[in-house]
Parts: C-alpha cells; structure tokens; sequence
C-alpha cells in the first residue's frame, strides 16, 4: 500500500448569461419560456444569408462582469468561429471569442476554514448560447428548440487555483455574490441562466506537475459540483494508485444516481478549427468606455460591510448577513430609501425575512415577491409610531405573506390591530381583567408588583395585541394601593 | 406606344425616367423581358441562364425617388428572395423558398425595380465556368460550346443577351467581372462594406461582394447606386456617404493617373491581349489621363491566398446545410448518417472538394502555416494596392481575363481553373473596388478591361469607365 | 506536407461528408495538386505584417431592442418537408448530451 497523500487540483469553468432584452446577435427576445422556436429569425435559426450584428448591451454586461471579477478589459478583441456540429447549432459554429477574449487576468479571494486564499482567472469571453435539444419530446427523435440559440454568454475561466471541493465551492459562491452584485445575470443554476464545468485532476501532494484532466458537465447546483468533484477526485486517486492511467475525457454527473461517468463523445470531435469570425470586425472598447463602466459598479460586498457598521451602525454580524446576497443588500437599501432606520430595517431583514426565505426554501431574489419593500417599510414605520404594537406587526407581516398584494394598513383595520392608548378604553379593559382574574388583581393591588405581567399578559390577549402595553403598565401602576 | 423590344433596349436610366413620366406603364417593360427569356429559352441554344421567373411580379413603385421605376432586373440564384426559390445553383437547397429578403433585394424593389428572374450559378458561386451548377451549365450567348464565365453567368448572359440591363451577381474572386469580360457587358465589384452582404448566401464571408452587371457602364452605376450604403443588418458594411456615380459620366479625364500594375501584363499573355490593353490605354489617354506604369509585387501570390482563405471560409459558411432546419434532407441511420447524406448527396464535386481543402486548412496543426499565413500575405496584396493609390494612382488598368471564353469543359484541372482568377482575385482579397468594360474582341470573343480603384472610391473607377465606353464605342465590341 | 488517405477520411468526417473509398484517392491526388501550389506562401517574408491583420472599421454595435427581421413563413413552410412537428425543428433521436459541446 502506497501511503502517498493525493492533492485536487481544480479549475471551473462558468457559463453565464447576460441579462439583456435581445439576442447577442440578432434583435429577437431573449426571454425564457416563449412557445418553440418563437423567438427566432433568419439570423438565429441560420438561415442562408442572415449575418449576425453584436448587441451593444452584450458588451456593456460583459465589461461589467470582467471588473467585478478584476479582470483587465482588452481595448480590442475579437470573435471567431468555433466550428462543430450538432442540431442544435444552427450555423454549424458558435461565436465566441478565442486567442483575443474581452478580458484577461482578474480573480476572486475565497476564505475556506477560516483560511483566506485567492483564486485566479484566466480569462473572460462573449460566447453566444446554443439551442435546446429535447430528447424526451417525441419517440424515435429529438425535437430543437432555438429560442436560446444566439443568447449572450460570457465564458469565466479559473486559473487550476483551487485544491478541495470546499475551495471550488467557495468559488463558486464568491463569483455568484459579486457577479450579482454587478447586476449582469440573473445567476440561477435551477434557470440554467449559470452553468459550471469543473476541470479536475489529482497529483501527488508535493509535486507540482499537473497530471490528465478529466471535465464533469452537467452538474446542477454548487453542491453537487463539490460531491461530483470529490466523487471524481477519488476516482483519480484510485485509477492512479492502482497503477491505471486517466484520461482526459468528459464526464457526466448523474444527480440522481449520485454517480459520474463518461459522456459518449464522437472521435475526431473535438477539432473546433477556430479562425477569426469574418462577419464581425474587431471589437474595440475605447479605455474611456472602460473606464466609465468602472465608475458605474455598484459598491461590492466587502465595501458595503464596513460601511454599513460604521455609517449605520450594524453590527459586524447583520452587515455581513445583508451584504452576502446582492439581492438582501438592494432590499435593505430600499428600506432605507423609505425612511426607514437603519437599525430596524436590519433586524426585520436578518430575523422574520430570513426565517420567511428559510420556511420556504427561497433565495433572498424571491424576498420582494413574498414581502414587497413597501409594505415591510410600512410595518415597520407603524410601529415606529406606535399605531401598532411590536406582536401586531409580526401578525401584520403574516398576513402580507399570506397576500403579498394586501397593504399593512388593510390589514391592520380588517383584523383590529391598530393600538389603543385611549385611557377609558384601557380603563374598562383593566376592569373586566379584575373582574375576570380577582385573584390576580387583589394579590397585584395589594403590592405583589410581580404580576404585573401577568395581567398585562390577559389584557394583551383581551384586547388581540392592540392595547399600548406601556400606557396600560402605567395605568395599572395607579391601582396598587400604596 | 414604343415597340416591346425597344423596352429592352432603352438605358435603364433612360426607362425609369419614361415610366415616371407615365409615357410607358411601369410593367411593360417587364413583359417584354419576360417574352425575350421566352424566346431564349426557346431558342436553338438553350442558354439555361434564367433558373427561375417570377410570373406574378405585378407592380412597382414610381414614385419621383424610384431610380428604377418599371426597370426589369433580374438576380444571381444566392441572392435571398421571397418570390422564387433560392437553391444557389445547388441539390441541396432545391425548392428553397428563404422566408426574408436581401437588403440588395429590397434596395431594388423599393426603387421600383421589377425582380423578374433568378439566374443560373456555379453551385455555391464555386466555380468561374458555369460547368458547376447542380442544374446544368450556362452557355455563352454568342457560342453555345462555350462558357460565359462564372460563377454569375446566368446573370452575365442575361444581360448580354437582351433580357435585362441590370441583374445582380455575388463575386468572392471575379464571379461578376470575369462572366462580364467574357460576354462583353459591364461588371463593377464594389469596394467591400459598400454594399449589405445580408441575404447574400455566404460563400467566404471576407472575399464576399454583392456586385452588379450592366449592359452598359451607365446600367452599372444605377444599379449599384441604389443598392450601396451601410446596413444595420450586416456589421461589415460601412457608413459613407454614397457619391452619385452617374455624375462621372460627362466627366474629363484631365488630371486622372492610370497605373498599369506590370504582373498583369506577364510574357505569357497572349499578344492580342495586350494589344487591346494599349488601345484602352491610348484611349484614356487621349481623354487627358497619364498612363503610368506601375507594380503590385505581390499579385503572383494571390491565388494560392485566396485558395487558402476562400475554402477555409466556405467550409464554415457551409456548415449550416445540415438538413436540420431547411434545404433536401436525406435519411441516415442516425443523425450522423443524415448529416453525411444530406451533405454528400447535397453539394456536388466542386464545393465538396473546397469543403475538404478549407476544412483542411483550418484543421489543428496546419492553422499557422496555411491559414494564418495566408491572411499575412492578403495584408501584403493589399498593401500593394494602398501604396499605389497613395502614391498617386486613381484607377488601375489590367487585363480582367487573359482569355476570352473558354470551350465548355477545356479545363478539367481544378487548379488551371482556378487560375482563371488570377487578374480579379486581388481585389477581392484587398477589397477595393474593380471593374470589367468591354474593350474588345478576340477571335470575335469580348474581352475586358479591368478598372481597380481605391478603397471607396468607385466614382474614379466610373469616370474611366465612362470614357473608354465612350472612346472604345459602346456596341462594336459586343 | 503531403495529403493521405487518412487526411481525407478525417477532414471529411469533421466536415460531415460520406466519401467513397474511390472518392477518397482521387481527392487525395487534387488536393495534393492544389496545396503544391500552396508552398509559394511558406518562402514569402511577412515579417512586416504580424501583430494586427484586421485593418477593418472597429464593429458597430446596436442597440438592445427588439427589432428582428420578421420571417414571412412559419418553420413548418422552411423545415424539410415533415420534420417539423408541433412547431420542434426534428432529427434522429440523439441519446442525452450525445457528443454535446461546450
Ligand atoms: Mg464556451
Ligand atoms: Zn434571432
């Protein structure tokens, strides 16, 4: 038995679509969904004479995107035509961008077990997606769907930096936060709208050459990249310790079946004969352009926590909460813009938003669809000034999750909840409590101030949270005998 | 009323300004086009240069704008149409009928122009004899053993035989000047980017011009005055302003330099040829140009360049006849036996050949010495070209073909062929623009001469133009 | 750099084009004839030329909105006649990510 330790080394490359309203290269919708091949034209389905004409908004996105990950922008770059077949390809070649990409050189810092690292990228290209092939629609035959054929992709490319799947992971949660934060893409495994392939390989630890490589597609959401990577890896050291040999081939993983295996590849497959695209001219981005996109970037996440402790006065642990999801961060914001205190708005954010996004397995995207920015500010604003009690508000949010659509106010009116300070209406409340309670209230009237609570507790219920618990405290402070 | 023939033979310029005055109705000429195919087609030689007519064409603008009010035209087989199919001269796109129009299309129609006919090609624009066409060769309209050029000779053919005064054809390397020279009309490849290639089927999308023949010089830069101009649906197309290249017609010659590029006048070439070249020259001359010899170094090297550069293209261009979405579908067991079926039964000996030598070209390992290396030696002939114009030359005078039409099938050898590009393909790979103007016979056969200007600058190209046809005569040399 | 037999057969596969064996050696002979000539490139100097080939006009983008060019018939009237089913462009079944690429 060999007692060699094996290290995993891992590049990712991510597939992401730009969030544009046409096509890269034809002005059809971009949408998802639509009926099949309804959004397609001559130059999308590729029919004969149809030329494509880059969409200016590709470029902006992907400028964007290359900056929020450090990448340097190339003032001039260029597409080319990577050539294979398959029938969901409709010109029988993809634009993308090979030897001259739009950016070059940027990376990510991850912190994995308390241990900080930084992962680089190589490269960052304009790709435009192919269609769909459903395999499952008709017997005998596959249907194609090119709605998204000629959607804009930007290419990402890791450096081999990474060593564990806890690495690749982070990664891969790293690039999503700050790309959403850019604001380029939707990010969404789930809506194919971010797709991962990871590159893996094992060496011996302490040795530096890279050994063959093999690539898993296919892999649906970040964990299972890090099962399929650690299911790969071993795969790698038990082929080499038992004296085999890997290949360098690509790998499916099988979610379901918790498996990876080799995809069924053509020989000869695999000569993409590139060559510099002749129906576009080079793509020139003036450092001026550049530069204003720069400016343009939203405030990324580390920024953000530290402003938000010292200009708002967030705790380290709400600030980083907020500041993890771009989406979380806008709502917070938002809150803000409204008027809202900081304070309030984070303890709203961080403690029933969350738990709502939990209970139903959302991601804080789903927030303003469950609970609308307005009506979270309008809660919190009502308790602020005392229309409503702190226990009220929580049902008054209940009730917005229930019915988005419904306004805080409605529901305050519709279920009683406004509080009431009126000191006869407490007056007659603090009656029919020692009235109800005699025990109670003779034990409390004689000095026993402890059970305050207590009966403030029957009244809170008598009156369904809408008594202004301070003013009855007050009142029934005038009762004791003293 | 004018007589029906007389239609044909009024200058397109001449005929629209007619219809606009509403002295002749905007189809009558377009029924006397359409009775002349009648009688070609009939004739003892069957041309086979109209592939398709459009007997509904019904009306036309004649608007004050429309340059081309009641002016039959008819187009190259690759030209995107709604009306009629679009097969490209190829099996494989048999009965095609493209759902959207070319913008050069679309140009014509909108200036009142009547799209009669689609005409007979070389498969793919593969091909400078007509002998490539899935639908049978063209023949030449003054010889029927001969060829009229290609790859537009169904266009050159029916314009030289009466039917039309403008038709539009596709160059990649002389399509339009070579088949011009050859039957004794006009042909003007523009520079690149000055007219939209959209719905121009791609044949090497760098080499690709959408290009015009005109019975006379006066046709020509009609025709190609309505269809240049930037386009939004083609990258590659410029945004500059478009001179009135009519303008140059009464235009003198006083102060214009003529370059006369030495590789072109090789000791090979046939001494009638030159002869004809130096009559052009004198020509011009008389008219107040100076004829300057000049050279172009590096013209020997443009077929193995373009040999290189156009395959490589036409195999990606051609990728996308798959039979997936469009075009004759032949059944395989599997999706790879229906992609090798469609595309072996589909393409005919020529594009399948240049399928092979582009794929070739392209594939890993030979990228850096063929590929790469010939978009060097491209920048090299087209620096040969800048460096003349900048030194003060106008316009270019060459031979366009060192023959006139050959006999159908004198050239079996694909690479003797192919040398029939050598005086058009350099401005194909360079981009400027070039013309052919009828400037005599040979053996009773038109030959060309060959007008290359610089990068936009059409008009000094017309200006020449004007004037040979002018000192050469313009039917003696039909 | 000459042609073979092999060449052929794998230029043609990646081309997708069924070739007879017959047909693979006469295009071994032509395209041999034609890339002799080719050599002339391989004497040229060209060092004058490297680094940036595209003298072109930079590309001109437009702007994101929604303005295709409509097409005038339906799939069903461009698609090889019958394969076009419920709007689906079709081919022969393909098993899942079957040589799919990336
Ligand atoms: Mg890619
Ligand atoms: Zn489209």
């Amino acid at each position: 038995m060999s007692a060699t330790t094996w290290e995993m080394v891992v590049g990712l490359e991510v597939h992401l679509q730009l969030k544009t309203a046409t096509k890269a290269f034809c002005a059809c919708s971009a949408e998802f969904g639509a009926a099949p091949n309804s959004n397609t034209c001559p130059v999308c389905l590729g029919l004969p004479g149809a030329l494509p004409v880059l969409n200016d908004a590709c470029i902006e996105l992907a400028i964007r995107a290359a900056l929020a990950i450090g990448c340097a922008v190339q003032e001039r770059s260029i597409f080319s035509r990577k050539n294979y077949f398959y029938p969901d390809l409709p010109k029988g070649y993809q634009i993308s961008q090979f030897d001259r990409p739009l950016a070059l050189a940027g990376g990510l810092d991850i912190v994995v077990n308390g241990v900080p690292k930084r992962v680089g990228i190589t490269r960052l290209h304009m790709e435009e997606d192919a269609g769909k092939s459903l395999h499952d629609r008709f017997p005998g035959a596959t249907a194609v769907d090119l709605n998204r054929a000629g959607v804009p992709l930007v290419e990402i490319v890791s450096e081999p930096d990474m060593r564990s799947s806890a690495e690749a992971g982070a990664y891969l949660r790293a690039l999503k936060q700050v790309l959403e934060y850019a604001n380029v893409s939707d990010c969404s495994m789930e809506s194919g709208s971010l797709r991962v392939d990871a590159n893996v390989s094992a060496r011996p630890a302490g040795t530096t050459a890279l050994r063959a490589r093999t690539e898993i597609k296919n892999v649906n959401s970040f964990s299972n990249v890090e099962r399929a990577l650690d299911l790969e890896f071993a795969r790698h050291v038990a082929t080499w310790e038992g004296g085999g040999t890997i290949q360098q081939q690509t790998m499916l993983f099988d979610a379901a079946k918790g498996e990876v295996r080799p995809a069924r590849s053509k020989e000869g497959s695999h000569d993409y004969r590139y060559f510099p695209e002749p129906d576009l001219p080079p793509l020139v981005v003036p450092a001026a352009r550049i530069e204003r996109e720069r400016a343009a970037l939203p405030e990324f996440p580390a920024a953000k926590v530290a402003r938000y402790q010292s200009a708002l006065g967030l705790s380290a642990i709400d600030a980083n909460a907020i500041a993890s999801s771009a989406h979380l961060a806008r709502y917070f914001e938002a809150l803000l813009a409204r008027g809202t205190a900081a304070k309030l708005a984070a303890n709203w954010l961080t403690g029933a938003a969350l738990q709502a996004l939990n209970e139903r397995t959302l991601e804080p995207d789903a927030l303003p669809g469950i609970m609308p920015v307005e009506a979270l500010a309008r809660i919190i604003a009502l308790v602020a000034d005392g229309s409503i009690s702190s226990s009220a508000a929580k049902t008054v949010f209940g009730g917005v999750l229930a019915d988005p659509v419904a306004s805080p106010d409605a529901i305050v009116q519709a279920a009683g909840l406004a509080q009431v300070s009126d000191d006869s209406a407490l007056a007659g409340w603090i009656d029919e409590v020692f009235a109800e309670h005699p025990e109670e209230s003779a034990r409390f009237v004689g000095g026993e101030r402890k059970l305050q609570g207590v009966l403030i507790g029957f009244l809170m219920k008598k009156s369904k949270g809408s008594a202004d618990p301070k003013k009855v405290a007050q009142l029934l402070g005038g009762r004791v005998k003293g | 009323m004018t007589p029906a023939t007389d239609l044909l033979e009024l200058r397109a310029a001449d005929l629209a300004a007619h219809v606009r005055a509403g002295d002749i109705a905007p189809l009558d000429a377009t029924t006397a086009a359409r009775a002349r195919i009648t009688a070609v087609r009939a004739g003892p030689d069957f041309l086979n240069a109209i592939r398709h007519q459009d007997a509904e064409a019904t009306s036309a603008p004649t608007h004050a704008e429309a340059a081309l009010a009641g002016v039959p035209v008819v187009v190259k087989g690759n030209f995107a149409t709604l009306t009629m199919p679009t097969d490209c001269g190829s099996k494989l796109l048999e009965g095609y009928v493209s759902p959207y129009e070319a913008t050069a299309v679309r140009k014509l129609r909108a200036a009142g122009a009547v799209l009669s006919a689609k005409t007979t090609m070389d498969e793919f624009a593969m091909g400078s004899s007509n002998e490539h066409s899935a639908f049978g060769s063209v023949r030449h309209f003054l010889d029927p053993e001969r060829v009229p050029g290609g790859s537009s000779g169904g266009s050159a053919v029916a314009v030289a035989s009466g039917v039309v005064r403008i038709a539009l054809g596709s160059e990649t390397g002389g399509s339009v000047r070579q088949p011009a020279s050859f039957c004794g009309i006009v042909g003007v490849k523009p520079t690149y980017g000055r007219v939209s290639r959209y719905g121009l089927v791609a044949f090497a999308s760098s080499l690709d011009h959408v290009a015009v023949f005109g019975r006379e010089v006066d046709d020509a830069a009609l025709g190609l005055q309505v269809i240049a101009g930037v386009d939004k649906r083609d990258s590659t197309s410029v945004p500059r302003a478009v001179p009135d290249y009519r303008a140059e017609a009464g235009q003198s010659l006083a102060g214009l330099v003529v370059g006369r590029p030495r590789e072109y006048f090789p000791g090979s070439l046939d001494p009638r040829v030159v002869a004809l070249c130096d009559r052009a020259c004198d020509t011009l001359r008389a008219q107040g140009a100076e004829v300057r010899d000049i050279t172009l170094p590096n013209t020997d090297l443009a077929i193995p360049v373009y040999y290189i550069i156009a395959p490589a293209e036409a195999s990606s261009n051609l990728a996308r006849f798959d039979g997936v979405r469009y075009g004759n579908r032949v059944m395989g067991d599997d999706l790879a036996g229906m992609y090798e079926a469609t595309r072996s039964r589909g393409f005919g000996a020529e594009v399948t050949r240049r399928i092979l030598l582009g794929t070739y070209v392209l594939s890993a390992g030979y990228y850096d010495a063929y590929y790469r290396r010939a978009q060097e030696v491209r920048e090299l002939i087209t620096r040969d070209f800048t460096s003349a114009f900048a030194a003060g030359v106008h316009v270019m005078l060459t031979p366009t073909t060192p023959t006139p039409a050959f006999r159908l099938g004198a050239v079996s050898d694909p690479y003797e062929m192919y040398m029939n590009d050598i005086f058009t393909a350099t401005a194909n790979l360079a981009g400027v623009p070039a013309m052919s103007v009828p400037m005599g016979r040979i053996d009773g056969l038109p030959m060309g001469a060959q007008l290359i200007a610089a990068h936009f600058d059409e008009s000094a190209m017309f200006r020449a133009a004007y004037a040979l046809e002018r000192g050469l005569g313009v039917e003696a040399h039909r | 750099m000459a042609i073979n037999d092999d060449d052929v057969r794998h230029i043609a596969a990646l081309a997708r084009l069924g070739l007879g064996d017959a047909r693979v050696s006469a295009l071994v002979h032509e395209l041999n004839g034609i890339i002799g000539h080719m050599a002339a490139l391989q004497r040229v100097d060209t060092s004058s030329v490297r680094g940036e080939l595209d003298g072109r006009a930079p590309l001109v983008a437009r702007a994101d909105v929604r303005d295709a060019d409509p097409l005038a018939r339906p799939i069903e009237a461009i698609g090889p006649a019958g394969t076009v089913k419920a709007h689906f462009f079709t081919v022969p079944r393909l098993g899942t990510h079957d040589g799919e690429e990336g």
